[in-house]
């Protein structure tokens, strides 16, 4: 039987009281939303915590998707049932509802939130990738307010992320310009695993050239979640076969892959290569234009 | 700690350690041993109940953090000693060989079938693509879902044929609603 090491439960009731809490309880004190990643981390013993505040209840506070104007606002709590669900987001982002389809799985998939996967900075986490792709910025909250940290600052390698004593991630904002366009690719063992190797990728287009691009890798490297030179690579250009194979060998360059159960790091580098081009091939085509 | 939850219609309240887990809190400390424990690891399924309304791995769930909530188990899916048609399905088409899977596979898709009354074979396999049975291959609860589908549809007079047996192959009812896979 897997039972967590004793701790201190205590329970949430807006975002200012854990944050209150965070910052009375100290550094031994963690926060659990969906709990599908803490939870068997504490079980095994990988995590060691004096208290855990849950902030389910802050459901109501930070779980939403609002489209606006010039952004797309999706709070820390959100489930990702509600990211695969809400048409709203896909008809902007449909990379959101291809992740969210093949991660875990569907009764998983109403536990977990968006907040929790970020923050557990797990580097096969298929939404770190989304996010990066998007060029997404989070929100941190703390004692003293607000701060703004883009997605590459924010994920500082495996379960590290910028979030620091006494703050939480509420939001996460996602700047929405016209002509763009997404997609997501997994390569998995079976339904509901995590991935071998996934690629978020997203493209602006205007005419036929590419004014801005981005992609992000999950389950290849400690910190993947956005390729640095694929925007620099792509920008200005016009779509091609070659364009994409030239971002496809960017992003197996930059990944560093391990072999373990899932395959070779051969195999993933090839995996990164492969699924970039696909995503970019697959993102352009989108448009329907190219 | 003390928690205090709803648990099959009926207010249960128990001294327990933070760190219970909400399978063992039903198990051991209520007796509602339907609910079944495997994996551990919320890969496997058996230990799905309900919390306020949806599906959730009771492996992964701490006792604690369904204080206050709505819990929903095996124990409570038949009313008043009549099975759930979803029960009743995987009686008729023989949805399991050892059972272990079978408590949780029926939470799923009584949820499933709430949501979305007449889903179609891969709409059923979706729903239950995080539980693990190890002995039928899925083909018979597949068809016991729709079994369960069907007959509430009959009962309900919204469609289907009530009195139909078990379907021979699962695509049945699948092929006429092909075009509904888009929005899975």
């Amino acid at each position: 039987m897997q039972v967590p090491a004793p701790f201190e439960y205590e329970r949430a009731t807006s975002v200012d009281h854990a944050i209150g809490l965070l910052d009375r309880l100290g550094e031994s004190a963690r926060l659990v939303a969906g709990g599908h990643s803490l939870l068997p981390m504490m079980k095994l013993r990988l995590t060691d915590l004096e208290y855990l505040i849950d902030i389910n209840e802050l459901h109501g506070e930070l779980g939403y998707v609002r489209v606006e104007e010039e952004q797309v606002r999706i709070g820390a709590m959100t489930r990702h049932r509600e990211l695969l669900e809400s048409e709203e987001l896909h008809a902007v982002f449909p990379v959101f509802r291809e992740a969210e389809r093949v991660i875990a799985d569907p009764v998983v998939r109403n536990r977990g939130t968006l907040g929790g996967s970020l923050c557990q900075a797990d580097p096969s986490e298929d939404l770190s990738a989304v996010c990066g792709a998007l060029g997404a910025v989070c929100v941190i909250r703390g004692p003293e307010g607000e701060r703004l940290v883009t997605m590459d600052e924010f994920h500082r390698g495996p379960y590290e992320t910028a979030v620091g004593h006494g703050e939480m991630l509420v939001e996460v904002r996602f700047p929405l310009r016209a002509g763009g366009f997404s997609t997501f690719e997994k390569v998995e063992r079976r339904a509901g695993d995590w991935a071998v190797a996934s690629v978020a990728a997203a493209v602006w287009l205007d005419g036929d050239t590419i004014t801005d691009a981005g992609v992000g890798l999950a389950a290849v490297g400690p910190h993947t979640v956005r390729v640095d030179g694929i925007t620099e690579a792509l920008r200005g250009q016009r779509p091609s076969e070659e364009l994409y194979t030239r971002a496809g060998e960017i992003a197996a360059r930059s990944c560093d892959p391990a072999t373990d159960t899932r395959g070779s790091a051969e195999y993933k580098r090839h995996l990164a290569k492969e699924l970039t081009r696909r995503t970019l091939r697959r993102a352009v085509a989108r448009t329907g234009k190219v | 700690m003390r928690v205090t939850m709803t648990v099959n219609g009926e207010e249960v309240s128990r001294e327990i350690e933070s760190r219970l887990l909400l399978v063992h809190f039903v198990r051991d400390h209520l007796g509602l041993t339907g609910t079944h424990w495997g994996c551990d690891t919320s890969n496997c399924g058996t230990c799905v109940v309900w919390m306020d309304g949806e599906p959730v791995k009771s492996c992964t769930v701490l006792a604690a953090m369904a204080g206050g909530k709505e819990v929903r188990t095996v124990e409570g899916l038949a009313t008043d000693g009549e099975l759930d048609p979803v029960q009743q399905g995987f009686m008729e088409c023989h949805g399991l060989q050892c059972g272990f899977c079978t408590p949780g596979m029926m939470m799923t898709a009584r949820a499933l079938l709430d949501r979305n009354p007449d889903p179609t074979e891969d709409e059923v396999r979706e729903a239950i693509s995080g539980q693990i049975c190890r002995c039928t291959g899925y083909a018979t609860i597949v068809r016991s879902v729709r079994w369960a589908a069907e007959h509430e549809a009959a009962a309900n007079g919204t469609a289907g044929n009530g009195t139909a047996g078990c379907p021979a192959h699962p695509e049945g009812g699948a092929a006429a609603d092909g075009a509904k896979e888009e929005v899975r």
